[in-house]
């Protein structure tokens, strides 16, 4: 985590140039350059340029409607389920283009994780949600397949609760089980990033500290994207914070500048509670 | 008319007064009210008594006819001759019968049903499936005779056209037609079941790096299971209890073989020739059509007990 000392010095930044950068401290993963984004004949996101840093969390906050689930939707295509989405502009991650359509989207996304808004597990057992991602990309050895699962699910801090019935139906678990669930059938083909969209959203308080306590432990191997409702979670659990309006960044930052000192007055507003 | 008077004086509507009123009527309907579960009892048991009216008779006769042809003998025997000077009466010529051009009928229509289901639910745009779904119940809805006089008059001669050994009777050609007639019926039955699958399911598995082709085989059609295969037995029990192609198609005799290029009969299209024809009230040949008919019933019946467990056991629950 950068040092709150940085944060005049970004600040200055931040007032001279639109495109924002935060504090270079790690390598950066995802490069974000003139992306506009359609749906249909709605401008979705605007010129979005953006810099995603590895092994960091970014949280993504922002109004209903801001574009944020849009914009982390890109981030592994998924956004394509819509039929009639355009984009324009170039995500780099790792140097490659990922919106060229010569890229192939199923590496992409053994690559980056994701983690829904509503826990959604396979309606099969424990065992089978967490394997399924190494099975369709060809692992098939049990010792191997049984080592993954437990580390998997040891990685999202539930192994305990659930070794004992590991066959039984994902369905049988709480929500806030069934989320951490699928965040251990992410880590089951080791990405590198994991996005995260509104993961405790559907979940109650206890359970959103669980899943906010495993964000923590998580950033140490991978890089985070959290879109979030949730202004204090975003305080609570992320280095930088991106804010969204009406399908453009607005500030971008060290968590700590947006929250105690942010540049723009829309985003003080936000913040503070005054819209949204 | 106070209500009136009152409208007059406060010159606006006293809902107050409206409600009290409709209550104090309401009363009366009370009476109703509460008889209309009795009457729906005795409507819904309709269906129930007639059912049981069904099986009483089947079995009643069925036994008159045990009587008469030993019970063993019937299920064992492999000549059926009902006119004949000693009749013989053996069911297993049109067990086969049956079950061969269902078997035939499944072999074409799951497959084919199956796939197209798939198209629609998994790859087909909107509009493709809004278009197409209407027409496959269009399919569904023509009636059985011009299925038969199809396979009669174009199936079968294009098939002898190519194996010119097959019988201008044949079962093959009915029970391909039977296939096609309920290849609608699994497709729109297993594209409803897969649609059924919630959305979240597939981002789960497309945010795995999943194929479209490895999410549509490995977690929207086992989760539709139960609903595939209930499609699948309701398409047997179709065929099973499929009457007018086969006897349209197939002809009349009752062979005992497993060979497909010749004619063979169903139990169903027994059933219509004997009913056909003049068997006399009270003579074997009249009590055999029970027997036949209590006995496809209870192929029906195993199908759809079997396609219960099976549906259960396969049942994904999300």
């Amino acid at each position: 985590m950068s040092p709150l000392t940085k944060s005049k010095k970004v600040k200055v930044d931040v007032n001279v140039k639109s495109n924002i950068s935060a504090p270079k401290t790690n390598e950066i993963v995802y490069d974000t350059e003139d992306l506009n984004l359609w749906y249909d004949k709605t401008h979705a996101l605007k010129d979005i340029n953006l810099s995603i840093y590895e092994k960091e969390v970014t949280a993504i906050i922002g109004p209903s409607g801001c574009g944020k689930s849009t914009y982390i939707k890109t981030l592994n295509r998924m956004v394509e389920l819509v039929p009639t989405v355009r984009t324009t502009g170039k995500i780099t991650y790792k140097g490659k283009n990922i919106l060229d359509k010569s890229f192939k989207v199923e590496d992409l996304r053994t690559h980056v994780g994701m983690v829904f808004q509503k826990p959604n597990p396979f309606p099969k057992s424990i065992y089978e949600n967490v394997a399924y991602g190494p099975k369709i990309h060809g692992i098939r050895n049990k010792k191997v397949l049984d080592e993954i699962v437990e580390k998997s699910l040891r990685g999202a801090s539930i192994w305990d609760e659930v070794k004992d019935r590991l066959n039984e139906n994902a369905y049988g678990l709480s929500g806030g089980q069934q989320q951490r669930l699928c965040i251990a059938r992410c880590l089951a083909i080791e990405p590198n990033v994991i996005l995260m969209d509104e993961p405790t959203s559907a979940l109650d308080p206890k359970s959103t500290l669980r899943i906010e306590e495993l964000v923590g432990e998580l950033k140490k191997e991978y890089s985070i994207i959290i879109v979030t409702h949730n202004m204090q979670q975003a305080a609570r659990i992320s280095d930088k914070t991106a804010f969204f309006l009406n399908g453009e960044v607005v500030e971008y930052d060290d968590t700590n500048n947006i929250f105690t000192n942010p540049a723009d007055r829309r985003t003080e507003d936000y913040i503070s509670g005054r819209f949204g | 008319m106070a209500a009136s008077s009152d409208l007059n004086k406060k010159n606006a509507v006293n809902v107050r007064e409206m409600i009290a009123d409709k209550k104090r009527k309401r009363n009366f309907s009370n009476i109703t009210e509460k008889m209309i579960p009795a009457i729906l009892i005795i409507i819904a048991s309709i269906s129930l008594l007639t059912t049981v009216g069904i099986i009483y008779t089947l079995l009643a006769e069925s036994i008159e006819f045990y009587k008469r042809v030993p019970i063993w003998e019937f299920f064992t025997g492999t000549v059926l001759r009902p006119l004949s000077q000693n009749p013989e009466f053996g069911i297993l010529p049109l067990v086969a019968g049956t079950v061969i051009s269902s078997v035939i009928a499944m072999i074409v229509a799951g497959p084919i049903g199956l796939m197209s289901a798939i198209y629609l639910s998994e790859y087909a745009s909107d509009k493709v499936r809004r278009t197409i779904k209407p027409l496959l119940e269009i399919l569904a809805g023509i009636p059985t005779i011009v299925y038969g006089f199809f396979a009669f008059t174009f199936v079968t001669p294009i098939i002898r056209e190519i194996f010119p050994a097959v019988g201008a009777t044949n079962i093959l050609s009915p029970g391909i037609v039977m296939g096609v007639m309920i290849i609608p019926m699994i497709a729109s039955l297993s594209e409803d079941a897969m649609n059924a699958v919630p959305n979240s399911m597939r981002e789960g598995a497309l945010a795995l790096g999943a194929t479209k082709l490895e999410t549509t085989f490995r977690v929207v059609i086992p989760a539709a299971l139960s609903g595939i295969i209930s499609s699948f037995v309701l398409g047997i029990s179709r065929a099973i209890g499929e009457t007018m192609i086969v006897t349209i198609a197939s002809g009349s005799s009752k062979n005992f073989t497993f060979d497909i290029t010749q004619s063979m009969q169903t139990m169903t299209a027994y059933i219509v020739e004997v009913a056909g024809g003049d068997a006399p009230a009270g003579s074997t040949i009249y009590y055999s059509l029970y027997a036949v008919a209590l006995t496809l019933f209870v192929f029906t019946l195993i199908m759809n007990l079997l396609a219960r467990y099976i549906s259960r056991k396969f049942r994904e629950e999300y």
